[in-house]
């Protein structure tokens, strides 16, 4: 229980240079986690997100870090805490993408599938996001739903949010395939953050 | 009350909007909404000992030289709320060089880079959750949050743990340092104690004779402190 055992270690924010470390496709350092989650042999729908951070006055985050956790396209975790079995090998289901110039975030990845929900239900595809930027002392949480998945109407997470705010967390249709989504820190769009 | 609620009502973890000015327009204005913990937050990421080489621990070694600087051995245990280990977690760290200036285009500051330091750094612990760095102590450095700011000597790290919630990005301070009094950033974090668990030990143990400083910081992943709510 949370009065028992060890104080966590604080967070503190990302500050605006980490991306020679976690993003360093501009530096001399090995990438470890890159924005293109597909490899040959991965089974599903390959799909492109571009999306935006903005902040309370609606302007463009140029050093935020992005950072995405999905299922495959089966609705399997590469983790050993889903214990229905392996994800497809070649996914891992994590990336990362820091934001250009202009406040953009860029992914290719694969359509999740549906995942398992609290209480043997189902949770509708998604995908777990995570943002650090300077200014945020600890990182956010957030979530990216589907416009057009019939599932979202009986998911248990977005039965929980405001209906007035679910909006927040659902891609757009930008074209085949590719889907866009502004990341709103603050304002009266605000994105929806998760405390998990 | 979960536990970010509780953290951030006695002072344990940083509130929301801070004198730390950027903070001002990027602070959500909502409270996060809490959910359950489904299997997309028990799970996360793993990055184990294939993802990392060992010489990506050693932020003195890969250049044509030596770097500039006071030589550091950064090592420490990573934990859980129930102080078991947390084993085979990725750890990645970034830093300036000793001048206090980071090899990144953004960093402004009139002080040297040093031709033979990087500042990234990769580790993943044992298997008892211990991980080890060999770096420089890195510099202070102004910025401008307010008149005259400094930030103490300090080293970012990323960690993972074994899922979503346990996810941590955090800062290192040295021990000693008078710039801790006045770090808007440092100083987020409201109670001391919490604070203090941001400050490394010089450890003399670990401290290698004509070789290097070293210095202990431990962590503690807090994401299974709370009883999952998932059913």
């Amino acid at each position: 229980m949370a009065d028992e055992g060890l104080e966590p270690t604080p967070d503190q924010t990302v500050g605006p240079f980490f991306h020679y470390v976690l993003t360093p496709h501009a530096y001399p350092v090995r990438s470890l986690v890159g924005n293109d989650l597909t490899q040959a042999g991965v089974a599903g729908e390959t799909i492109r997100i571009e999306g935006r951070v903005l902040d309370g006055d609606g302007s463009l985050v140029s050093d935020a870090l992005v950072e995405i956790w999905q299922a495959d396209a089966a609705g399997h975790y590469a983790h050993p805490e889903d214990r229905r079995g392996t994800a497809s090998n070649a996914f891992r289901g994590f990336g990362r993408s820091d934001t250009d110039a202009t406040g953009v975030f860029r992914f290719t990845t694969i359509r999740p599938g549906p995942v398992p929900g609290p209480g043997g239900g189902t949770q509708a595809p998604h995908i777990a996001v995570t943002i650090f930027a300077r200014g945020l002392l600890r990182h956010l949480v957030t979530r990216f739903y589907f416009p057009d998945e019939p599932l979202n109407g009986a998911d248990p997470i977005l039965a929980l949010v405001p209906a007035e705010r679910r909006a927040t967390l659902m891609l757009r249709a930008a074209g085949k395939a590719h889907y866009g989504i502004d990341i709103c820190l603050q304002g009266d769009q605000e994105t929806v953050f998760f405390d998990v | 009350m979960t536990d970010m609620d509780r953290d951030r009502a006695t002072g344990k973890n940083p509130p929301i909007l801070h004198p730390y000015g950027s903070t001002a327009k990027r602070a959500p204005s909502h409270r996060p909404l809490a959910i359950p913990r489904t299997l997309t937050e028990m799970t996360g990421p793993l990055y184990g000992h294939a993802s990392v080489d060992p010489g990506e621990a050693d932020l003195t070694q890969g250049h044509a030289g030596e770097p500039q600087g006071e030589r550091i051995i950064l090592a420490g245990r990573v934990v859980d709320a129930a102080g078991g280990p947390v084993p085979d977690t990725l750890i990645e760290l970034w830093q300036t060089n000793a001048a206090g200036r980071y090899l990144h285009a953004a960093d402004r500051h009139p002080a040297p880079l040093d031709p033979n330091f990087t500042g990234a750094g990769r580790a993943v612990t044992d298997g008892q959750g211990q991980y080890r760095f060999t770096s420089i102590k890195p510099g202070a450095y102004p910025w401008r949050n307010h008149p005259n700011a400094w930030r103490p000597a300090h080293i970012h790290l990323s960690l993972f743990g074994p899922s979503l919630t346990t996810r941590l990005v955090t800062q290192m301070y040295f021990p000693g340092d008078p710039l801790l009094a006045f770090d808007p950033i440092f100083n987020a974090v409201p109670d001391l104690a919490a604070r203090q668990r941001l400050v490394a030990g010089f450890d003399w143990n670990l401290t290698e004779p004509e070789w290097a400083l070293g210095y202990r910081f431990d962590v503690v992943l807090g994401g299974r402190r709370a009883t999952p709510m998932e059913d």
